[in-house]
């Protein structure tokens, strides 16, 4: 059994860990937008944020093969679930990010002002450093939520741990390969939740 | 060095703030406003570095005219009025080095510089052991100490204090004061404070001007008008002891 789950944990972690890494590089300065971006632009974000976070895992999967082709060639296999997981995920880690920014004290905010710093100078110097242990934890509570959509994504070919679930636990009847399979991700889910919350508290000087 | 000529800002729903306020500071003079909350204090404050832009008048800090800037100007000469608050509002993330040096960093002072800078600062206030340490560990008058070193940072002409001592204990209160007063002293400081606390105006301010409903109601050398019987502030005295 040992066969089966190292290679499909090794597959989950691959396309978690990659889709965690994009979230991150595209969701981040949408969720600086959201919150601080020109007054024209955040409604329309906004807006747009809103469809990508009501449209359903499983119909968002389908709905982005056109764009996984165009980017990699293919739609199956671990990389191109990369691209629905990243795509489900960025308007998630958008809106916490914004969250984030907003409950640091507008106090600070306001002193910037005070001293002259531009609106950039705020977000980078003010409002990032500030909100960082929120980001952390809104970076944790997406990264749990990757895990679960990647076992989803198992279900259109993408490999890793929930399709291991699927093709021997559910069609085959191999209970114990199933029950294997839920117990290293729910070990998989308490690790990254247990560093998450370790790293915020570390940086959280308040 | 701070002239503020008409100045009228209306809140939406028709409250208003400042109801055709002039104020005018010498250099090196301390000059507190007091007044009730909600007569418009913390507005009147505001206005002079432009965080609230009043609706009509004009705002002069040290022969500039602020409601006449651009933006970008507007920022270079708010780099010249430092500015401290009730809560501090230091940065939790950096330490109190850290917090000294942001002014600079957002002026464009090289790093290279800002050391040395930020040492002279901690020296001015009393507070060179505690560099390294982070705002969360320190009590509230030194955290204020941090917020005026800070304020310091670019060298400003002029401080304003937004009710700087409301938040500390009343020795910690008097401290504050004689490093203000001490600041002003030394380095030619002008100061303009908004508080509740007369007894702040009583200790470090030279003139005192009485804010109600938004309208400087009163406003003279601090000795004259609380001799005065007739007069706002001694009024004010009286009903707070």
């Amino acid at each position: 059994m040992i066969d089966l789950l190292l290679p499909a944990t090794g597959e989950t972690l691959h396309m978690v860990g990659l889709a965690t890494l994009f979230t991150v590089l595209v969701g981040l300065p949408l969720g600086v937008l959201l919150g601080y971006g020109p007054a024209p632009v955040r409604p329309v974000l906004g807006a747009v944020v809103n469809v990508g976070r009501s449209v359903p895992f499983v119909i968002l999967m389908i709905a982005v093969i056109p764009l996984t082709r165009a980017l990699l060639g293919t739609s199956i296999g671990t990389a191109a679930a990369v691209v629905p997981l990243t795509v489900g995920a960025i308007p998630f880690f958008a809106r916490l990010v914004e969250g984030a920014l907003r409950d640091v004290d507008p106090g600070l905010t306001e002193a910037g002002h005070a001293f002259g710093a531009t609106r950039v100078q705020i977000v980078a110097r003010i409002l990032l450093p500030e909100a960082l242990p929120a980001l952390v934890r809104g970076l944790t509570v997406t990264a749990v939520a990757l895990v679960g959509y990647s076992a989803m994504a198992g279900v259109i070919g993408g490999g890793g741990l929930g399709y291991l679930a699927i093709r021997y636990g559910y069609q085959r009847f191999e209970t114990d390969v199933m029950l294997a399979t839920v117990a290293v991700l729910v070990a998989l889910v308490q690790l990254v939740q247990f560093t998450g919350d370790r790293l915020a508290r570390r940086l959280d000087r308040r | 060095m701070i002239e503020l000529h008409r100045l009228r800002k209306t809140y939406p729903g028709g409250v208003a703030a400042l109801d055709g306020v002039d104020l005018h500071v010498a250099p090196g003079e301390i000059y507190g406003v007091v007044g009730r909350s909600g007569a418009g204090k913390s507005t009147l404050l505001r206005a002079v570095n432009l965080l609230e832009r009043p609706d009509s008048g004009t705002v002069r800090v040290a022969g500039q005219e602020l409601t006449a800037l651009g933006s970008a100007e507007l920022r270079a000469a708010r780099r010249r009025i430092g500015m401290i608050f009730q809560q501090f509002h230091l940065l939790s993330a950096r330490t109190v080095a850290g917090n000294v040096a942001l002014p600079l960093e957002l002026a464009g002072v090289a790093r290279s510089q800002r050391g040395g800078r930020v040492r002279e600062l901690l020296d001015l206030v009393g507070l060179s052991d505690k560099a390294g340490e982070h705002p969360a560990r320190l009590s509230g008058g030194q955290r204020q100490r941090v917020a005026i070193a800070r304020a310091l940072a670019t060298d400003p002409a002029v401080l304003l204090c937004d009710e700087a001592t409301s938040a500390l204990d009343p020795y910690t209160t008097v401290e504050i004061l004689h490093l203000l007063r001490d600041l002003n002293r030394r380095l030619g400081l002008t100061i303009l404070l908004i508080t509740h606390d007369l007894g702040v105006v009583e200790r470090i301010c030279d003139r005192a001007g009485v804010l109600d409903a938004g309208r400087l109601v009163e406003s003279g050398p601090v000795g004259g008008l609380l001799g005065e019987p007739g007069s706002a502030l001694s009024a004010l005295a009286q009903a707070v002891r």
